[in-house]
């Protein structure tokens, strides 16, 4: 039985999240089945389901490779930048 | 059945006087509009052309101040244009990707951006002679983006509102650092300052331009406004602009280009300065790509685009030689 994972849109105009996953034949079925899961309390008004084996991930192992070197780039930063103090808010 | 699952997709509706009135209710009542949600035709359609040319001036946009990454005088400089310009190719991405969800696609998008039909913000057909104009692009270019950006955050179309959240916390830095650089000119010798007025007398008419035509002749405004695309009309985007600008070049001792610009303590009610006329035909003659650079921008677009043909061929060739039948997407 297939593995799909489930994103709920919490409210319209947010996106749509990623809340767990669940097993179903076919898409259809997983969409009903989310729906049952993942909305009893009014969590969301829209559902996306997508095969599991089709989500790829990066290599949890390569995080620090791929993620530290954005840590010293302070110049991506509004407040690297010296302006006067008179100017308020830039 | 989002973003790409639309593309092609049958996105007609039914447009009877019920089915608008109830769409209308639905944008007064401030509930956003999302991707699968039936809307009229002429709402797709507006959406496509504004988050489409708004992607295409992002990546337009960065041209003229690539031009200067290779000679900006000191490193700090270098690193902080090298981000800006990879943002500004972030942005590109993010609104194509928004306005993918209306059911165009990237090829039809980048092929109207090539054959010259799309059309991008006018502003990037001018030149950047000077190091001088790389401030007055982030100073005022950005500025006048960012007055224009911060409404589009609650634009009525929950994917383009998205998208121009996570621009608007990202241009933050863009204005400031061109602030900065321009501020640091006039801290410096005759010629530097010189340079920095000399900048700010020619981007300052094309960046007013910028909010686009007047409010009586805007084609586009009245229906934007109703539908909640647009929240503020081009002439009050202007006036906020002028208000919040003039006081920043007058600090760092800058005169403003234009002989007619007084403050006015009446001024729709609260106060804010008179302006001269903005010349129309300057504007129009540049949107109809008789600019300086239109001719420039677009080769510049085409060379990139073919000279890239092979590294997307052979990125493909190298997907469907390593595909297993379980990860087989690229078609």
């Amino acid at each position: 039985m297939p593995l799909w994972e489930v994103f709920i849109r919490p409210r319209t105009g947010l996106n749509h999240k990623h809340v767990g996953s669940l097993h179903a034949a076919d898409a259809q079925m997983a969409v009903q089945a989310a729906r049952d899961v993942y909305t009893r309390r009014e969590e969301g008004n829209s559902i996306w389901v997508v095969r599991a084996e089709q989500i790829v991930a990066s290599d949890p192992d390569l995080a620090a490779e791929n993620f530290d070197p954005a840590g010293d780039k302070v110049y991506r930063h509004p407040s690297f930048y010296d302006i006067p103090d008179e100017v308020g808010h830039m | 059945m989002y973003s790409q699952g639309l593309i092609g997709a049958d996105t007609q509706t039914h447009e009877t006087p019920e089915f608008l009135e109830a769409f209308q209710a639905k944008i007064d009542s401030e509930q956003k509009i999302e991707a699968n949600d039936p809307m009229p035709q002429a709402y797709r359609n507006t959406l496509i052309r504004m988050i489409s040319q708004h992607a295409h001036s992002e990546i337009v946009g960065m041209l003229p101040e690539g031009n200067w990454i290779t000679r900006a005088p000191t490193l700090r400089r270098k690193v902080a244009l090298l981000a800006k310009v990879q943002d500004e190719g972030g942005h590109g991405l993010y609104l194509y990707s928004a306005a993918e969800t209306l059911g165009v696609s990237r090829e039809q998008l980048t092929d109207e951006l090539l054959s010259g039909k799309a059309k991008y913000s006018s502003i990037f057909n001018y030149p950047t002679p000077t190091w001088a104009d790389i401030g007055a692009i982030g100073w005022l270019v950005d500025g006048a983006a960012i007055m224009n950006q911060v409404p589009l955050c609650r634009c009525s179309y929950g994917p383009y509102a998205r998208a121009m959240i996570r621009v608007c916390k990202e241009e933050s830095f863009h204005q400031r650092q061109g602030y900065e650089l321009i501020t640091s000119l006039m801290q410096g010798n005759d010629q530097q300052q010189a340079m920095a007025q000399d900048a700010l007398n020619r981007w300052w008419w094309p960046s007013l331009m910028m909010f686009g035509p007047s409010d009586t002749d805007s084609q586009h405004s009245d229906q934007s406004m109703a539908w909640k695309i647009k929240r503020f009309t081009n002439d009050e985007l202007r006036q906020k602009f002028v208000d919040a600008t003039v006081p920043q070049a007058e600090l760092i001792g800058l005169t403003l280009p234009d002989p007619d610009l007084r403050w006015n303590d009446t001024k729709n009610g609260e106060g804010g300065y008179d302006f001269g006329e903005i010349d129309w035909d300057e504007f129009w003659r540049v949107v109809k790509g008789h600019g300086m650079m239109n001719k420039d921008r677009l080769a510049a677009r085409r060379k990139a685009h073919a000279d890239g043909a092979w590294v997307r061929e052979a990125a493909l060739a190298h997907a469907a030689r390593h595909a297993t039948p379980d990860v087989a997407l690229a078609s």
